[in-house]
């Protein structure tokens, strides 16, 4: 008899997503506030049971959540319900207001909690797979809008052909090592290493950098972010950032785990592409989605310097680093989704101007999260960042943590010119107000962001429990 | 937990956030609760002034280490405490820090756009300040050192003259690329002596070889703050484009933030290399006095004047650092204080000029004497103090600079003391050109005389550089007992250096 408590949270999910999908085609006139309502407490129900499951190994080794897959669902359940709160005024005013969003987000969030507590090629690459359709869906929710559709389009084959090389990684450690399961591969792999097993460990470090957006895998990522509905590039942003980041550790630790000399290059080139890539082709953007795009991309590449460490310290402080921007990240689409003139969106970056005299709490809370994108202390962003790059420099890695700190002097330039048009620049006025739960997210990431200097211990004592756990 | 029986440095230090709070919860349109606002800043301002003085009185001259000491677990993993307390040198500026706020809070009268950020700002960078100057971690220390920029940057950029947004852009790529190379001088230290708690890392001693590339990081970071010539380029625009509040607190208590950081980390942790740099920075100082002073005599704009001649007085300080001597460094310290009190009184002063209306630039004034005596007798006071009249504040930093440096060399002695004679020129220049001369224009010569909150701001300096320039006891035995720690220190390490190459050369 074994134990069902550790898998309630996706079962909650999944039955959750369905119910929901059920009433959403029964009771036409209600769908959407009820869709919305119910994703949100199913996320609610689906986060009380992660924080209340065990330990456990299931289904014959298929699946294995631990401290740290429970660290990686709850930022997951954090970015998607922000998510979710930002959508449901923005998707109604841009007429895409569908019930089939919020049951879309629940799905792609089964699909992350599995993959990050697989303990099996097969269920990672079936969770991985569910996360990423209601993804390719979600992009081109605005099925009108052509900019939206090609979002969608672009995002789709390319993230198809990811997966593809994800898959044949699969496959060939598979034919190499003769299992799927983590724990026999690492076992395998402890003696002497099959070339095809190498070939294969490539092929499922790009799969999965292409899912993080790293450099050079990431040319999806302004496209899809500046395309797809704000909203929903404010769930790009986040939840499954985490998610494909929290995979990327368990699979490269897991079954890869005796192959750290091998990786450990790999990973430290898709660091500095990514933060070199992320700072200098952001400075020319004109839009603000497409800005938070490279900066996502760069951030990647600062999260990645603590993972190429390769030590418990080092995954801590990318794990510290992944929280700390789910919650920036948030805060600053949340503040992109609040930027509406006479009823219409506004994306560019010159149309922010004169944004701090007429909505100055608005113009604050951007300030904060591009303050602390940048790192400047006191400021969250500064301690994800400290933690990283002290990680690199204790596993010996001084070049990269050199590196990271010049990306992030230039990287810190344009963030302060999107507070420069906002707070210098004279401007027209016509700023709409923010409904109140977009207010309501900007508010608590700005809270979080700034008082994070004040209590960091639940956090980094958390992130160092899961990276314990990671390492077995 | 500490002398107090309660965490006073805390409370002065984040008193000034509860005043943010309230101001930015205050709701109606901004010209109805403008004086409001005001009055909540000031108000917020001067309660951690007088916390601060209460401390100055229950302070312990006699002990050269940090006391009022508080700790709290802050980072886990990185063995990092929160920790802040004070010796003399972070009091007498803490005290500086908490005196100047609400003289620039009463000097923005002229602020009447966004008051509600405005004031938010100023308390916010005084917290930060304030936070810096009592913190004894270094990465508590660096973290505020940088902290202050954010403020400082909306305050610039948001309410300064016709060239702010470049003037704010230079300013913060300046000091974050000079507080940069902080970083790394922290994270060596920190990697390598083990710890970042200040008191510890004074007795630990740094390899030799280490020091000088460490000393040229600080002297970068340092340097900027302080604007060390030739790292000075950023203030005369941030000074000259930032508007008189923020030039106040710029010129009185950030750039002490620099010639700080030399006291506190570079000279007790780097014997070797500071003795090393010596002519460096000797050069680098007579420099900064001459060729400043020589810059400011050819300035036309009041502002930018007083603004170059900041710059030569810091030249003085960095002088009175290197001579490690108990003299040059108390006289430093004083000077520090003095030049704080004495340009914050000048700025305000030039604000007064400001809010007539006609401009800074000094051919458009003229002949104020006549009609604005009360101005005129103060102005005349901040003036004779700058060039370091005997009875006023400036005169006992420099003359305890010079004495220190003759201890040391002749040459930079002289030469620094140059610097009195040629502030005596720029300064007189100016004095002549806003006070006496004909009236340039009938606008001019309507100017009305100082206004009670004028009062209010410049007659606290007043009495204070004069305070300082007759009893200079009040504050000089406060800075005793860590000065003499500090040279005692120094010449100590120098000497088992010097023994130690001995043994080695036998």
């Amino acid at each position: 008899m074994i134990s069902i408590s550790p898998f309630l949270p996706a079962l909650t999910l999944g039955l959750g997503g369905m119910l929901l999908l059920v009433l959403g085609v029964s009771a036409r006139r209600v769908a959407l506030q009820a869709a919305n309502g119910g994703a949100m407490l199913v996320l609610l129900c689906a986060a009380a049971a992660t924080l209340a499951a065990p330990d456990g190994v299931l289904f014959n080794g298929l699946l294995k959540t631990t401290l740290f897959t429970r660290f990686a669902d709850t930022l997951i359940y954090i970015g998607a319900f922000a998510a979710l709160v930002l959508s449901f005024d923005f998707n109604r005013k841009e007429g895409i207001g569908r019930f089939e969003y919020p049951v879309l987000v629940l799905f792609a969030v089964l699909g992350m909690v599995v993959m990050v507590s697989a303990n099996d090629l097969m269920s990672l690459y079936v969770g991985f797979e569910l996360q990423s359709l209601a993804l390719y869906i979600a992009a081109a929710l605005a099925r009108d809008s052509l900019r939206s559709t090609e979002a969608g389009l672009k995002y789709f084959v390319l993230g198809a052909l990811a997966s593809g090389l994800l898959l044949y990684g699969i496959s060939l450690t598979y034919g190499f090592t003769g299992t799927t399961s983590f724990p026999a591969i690492a076992g395998l792999l402890g003696g002497a290493v099959p070339t095809g097993a190498l070939v294969g460990l490539t092929f499922v470090v790009v799969g999965l950098a292409f899912k993080i957006s790293a450099a050079p895998f990431h040319m999806w990522t302004p496209d899809v972010y500046e395309g797809a509905p704000t909203s929903v590039s404010a769930l790009f942003g986040t939840a499954p950032k985490a998610a494909a980041f929290a995979l990327f550790l368990s699979v490269l630790t897991g079954p890869f785990g005796p192959l750290l000399k091998e990786w450990q290059p790999l990973i430290v080139i898709l660091a500095v592409l990514s933060m070199a890539l992320g700072a200098i082709a952001a400075i020319v953007q004109t839009n603000i989605k497409r800005l938070l795009a490279y900066s996502s991309i760069g951030h990647m590449g600062y999260a990645l310097i603590g993972f190429a460490a390769g030590t418990a310290a080092g995954y801590q402080a990318s794990l510290i680093y992944v929280a700390l921007y789910v919650v920036m990240s948030a805060g600053a689409f949340a503040c992109v989704i609040a930027f509406r003139r006479n009823g219409r969106a506004v994306e560019t970056i010159a149309d922010l101007a004169g944004l701090a005299a007429e909505r100055p709490g608005l113009a604050l809370g951007l300030a904060i999260f591009m303050w602390a994108m940048a790192g400047i202390p006191p400021l969250s962003g500064f301690f994800g960042k400290l933690y990283v790059f002290l990680a690199a420099i204790d596993a010996g890695l001084l070049p990269l943590a050199i590196i990271g700190v010049l990306t992030s002097v230039i990287g810190a330039f344009y963030y302060l010119r999107v507070i420069k048009v906002m707070y210098f620049d004279a401007g027209q006025p016509g700023f709409d107000r923010a409904s109140p739960g977009v207010n309501f997210i900007i508010g608590l990431g700005a809270v979080v962001t700034v008082l994070f200097i004040a209590a960091p211990s639940p956090l980094i004592s958390a992130a160092s429990a899961a990276a314990r756990a990671l390492m077995g | 937990m500490n002398l107090a029986g309660f965490p006073i440095l805390s409370l002065i230090t984040w008193l000034p956030l509860a005043g943010v709070f309230y101001i930015a919860t205050l709701k109606g349109a901004e010209a109805d609760i403008a004086c409001h606002v005001r009055k909540a800043a000031l108000l917020t301002s001067l309660v951690p002034l007088a916390l601060g003085v209460w401390l100055w009185s229950q302070f312990n001259p006699a002990v050269a280490g940090f006391q009022f000491n508080e700790a709290y677990a802050w980072l886990p993993g990185l063995a990092v405490t929160y920790k802040v307390g004070i010796d003399g040198i972070s009091l007498v500026l803490v005290l500086l820090t908490l005196f100047i706020t609400p003289i620039a809070i009463l000097s923005a009268q002229g602020i009447t756009t966004r008051v509600r950020a405005f004031f938010s700002a100023v308390l916010l960078l005084e917290s930060f300040t304030v936070a810096m100057f009592t913190a004894t971690d270094f990465l508590v220390f660096y973290i505020f050192f940088e902290a202050v920029l954010l403020p400082m940057y909306l305050l610039i950029g948001v309410w300064g003259g016709p060239r702010r947004v470049y003037a704010a852009l230079k300013f913060f790529l300046f000091t974050l690329f000079g507080s940069l190379f902080m970083l790394v001088a922290l994270v060596w230290i920190w990697r390598n002596l083990g710890t970042t708690d200040i008191a510890t890392l004074l007795h630990t001693p740094i390899p030799a070889g280490a020091q000088m590339w460490l000393f040229v990081a600080f002297l970068v970071a340092f340097g900027v703050k302080a604007a060390v010539w030739p790292l000075h380029t950023w203030l005369p625009d941030a000074y000259g484009e930032a508007p008189i509040p923020g030039t106040i607190l710029l010129a009185a208590v950030l750039s002490k933030m620099g010639a700080y950081g030399f006291l506190r980390f570079a000279v007790p942790m780097l014997p070797n290399a500071v003795q090393q740099a010596e002519p460096l920075m000797f050069t680098l100082g007579v420099v900064a006095v001459i060729y400043i002073s020589l810059v400011a005599l050819a300035q036309t704009d009041v502002k930018r004047l007083i603004a170059y001649s900041s710059v030569a007085h810091m030249g003085v300080i960095i002088i009175g650092i290197f001579t490690f001597t108990v003299e040059g460094i108390e006289g430093a310290l004083v000077q520090m204080l003095s030049h704080g009190l004495i340009i914050a009184g000048l700025f305000v002063a030039t604000g007064v000029l400001a809010a007539r209306g006609e401009g800074l630039a000094m051919n458009r004034l003229g002949g104020l004497a006549r009609n604005m005596p009360g101005f005129a007798v103060l102005l005349m006071l901040f003036s004779l103090a700058n060039m370091g009249l005997p009875g006023t504040s400036g005169f006992i930093g420099e003359i305890l600079v010079i004495v220190g440096a003759l201890k040391v060399n002749f040459w930079v002695s002289l030469l620094g003391g140059a610097g009195m004679v040629l502030g005596c020129a720029y300064m007189l220049v100016m004095v002549r050109a806003v006070l006496f001369d004909k009236h340039s224009s009938a606008a001019v010569a309507a100017f009305t005389d100082l206004k009670a909150s004028e009062y209010a701001a410049l007659i606290p300096l007043a009495v204070l550089v004069l305070w300082v320039g007759i009893y200079p006891a009040s504050f000089t035995h406060l800075l005793d007992a860590p000065v003499a720690a500090l040279v005692q220190t120094h010449t100590a390490a120098l000497a088992s250096h010097t023994q130690l190459a001995m043994v080695f050369s036998k």
